[in-house]
């Protein structure tokens, strides 16, 4: 992995709002190129709010966000779509429309984004269910589909225009340890082949030390640290530590803030997503 | 991206030089297509490709199992680095055949 490239996604001082409540607190970070980047945090961290702005689905508040070299702000209607096909992602549901087929779903960008002959889209969406273990499987519905394979086959669509930026959204969660290894090792696999850029949400722990190059550690909307795995691991931070070693997140509480929260009397005092 | 077709000791080889993308592709499979239609041995020389995507890789195979059905060769010459990673992620790369040469595909 080279260093001294401009970064993926580049992130400045990101503020973003859910109604009158402030999620992010002023994010920066980036993403380099062909990097892991897996970002963690405990529930209410605001680790799903902030890859829903790296995936420009969400309006921020303020701050400043460059995706593969683009100021998002500036971008037209006709630039963002252009941008887009640049970007795949893997939902944490896997999203696939349940009328359609499994092969149907992974074609589903090709035809809104490209005019490829019909057999090139067919032999594709063959070859990306082959990469995810499900050759054979295209014809099936959503339905059909074990929780593991539903996520597999949301990692074909989301691959299928072989994207610079692939995001995935909790790719481990529900499934069990073994089909969650299978999905990390897919998803190294994915980056050494297409050379993609990688930003993956997960409280798994083990998931997030095997795949991550680094990992950003949110904290309540701030970003609390971001390193290697080992440089995570090493830390002295104490709040880092609880993460590691699974401790409850014990918050510290205002009995002022806390008494308006319960009586709806100071709204969202001390309250952090 | 610029495709040239030349015929040697009977196979045609159809060479391509720059990216095979999305926007490419089609023209690819058009020249890939075209020559396996002369019902003759066909080498793809990707010596010049710096890149190539799923979509120029499923051109490959659909010109490859055309090929294949008229028992006419298909040959991969010059695989980059690159393209060989895409191949082997879909295990293409235990399909084709793939030579390091023109001289190395006319021997085979």
């Amino acid at each position: 992995m080279t260093e001294n490239v401009e970064p993926d996604i580049e992130v400045r001082d990101l503020v973003a709002h859910y109604g009158p409540r402030e999620i992010l607190h002023g994010i920066s970070m980036e993403v380099r190129k062909n990097e892991i980047m897996v970002i963690m945090g405990g529930s209410g961290s605001g680790k799903s709010t902030l890859l829903r702005h790296l995936m420009a689905l969400e309006h921020k508040t303020s701050g400043s966000m460059n995706i593969l070299g683009r100021d998002i702000d500036s971008l037209s209607m006709i630039e963002m779509f252009n941008l887009r096909k640049k970007i795949g992602v893997a939902f944490q549901s896997g999203a696939l429309f349940s009328s359609m087929t499994v092969a149907e779903n992974i074609m589903l960008p090709l035809f809104e984004h490209t005019s490829l002959d019909r057999v090139t889209m067919d032999i594709m969406v063959r070859m990306k269910l082959e990469v995810v273990e499900l050759g054979g499987f295209g014809d099936l519905m959503p339905s059909e589909l074990s929780g593991g394979m539903i996520k597999r086959a949301a990692f074909a669509r989301a691959v299928i225009m072989d994207p610079d930026i692939l995001f995935c959204d909790e790719p481990s969660a529900g499934l069990d340890p073994a089909i969650s290894s299978a999905l990390d090792d897919l998803i190294l696999r994915l980056r050494a082949a297409l050379n993609m850029t990688i930003v993956v949400v997960t409280h798994e722990l083990e998931s997030a030390f095997k795949i991550a190059d680094r990992i950003t550690v949110l904290d309540r909307g701030n970003i609390l640290f971001i390193g290697t795995p080992d440089e995570i691991r090493a830390s002295s931070n104490e709040r880092i530590q609880k993460l590691l070693n699974r401790e409850p997140d014990t918050e510290d509480i205002d009995p002022d803030v806390y008494l308006g929260r319960l009586t709806g009397k100071e709204e969202y005092g001390g309250v952090e997503l | 991206m610029k495709t040239k077709i030349r015929e040697e000791n009977g196979a045609l080889i159809v060479s391509f030089e720059g990216d095979v993308d999305l926007q490419s592709s089609p023209d690819t499979r058009k020249a890939l297509l075209d020559a396996v239609g002369q019902g003759k041995a066909v080498f793809a020389d990707l010596s010049g490709v710096g890149y190539i995507d799923s979509s120029g890789v499923a051109s490959l195979v659909e010109a490859f199992q055309k090929a294949k059905s008229q028992n006419n060769k298909f040959i991969l010459i010059s695989v980059s680095e690159n393209a060989r990673r895409v191949l082997e992620l879909a295990r293409l790369d235990k399909v084709f055949t793939i030579c390091d040469s023109i001289s190395d595909a006319l021997d085979t």
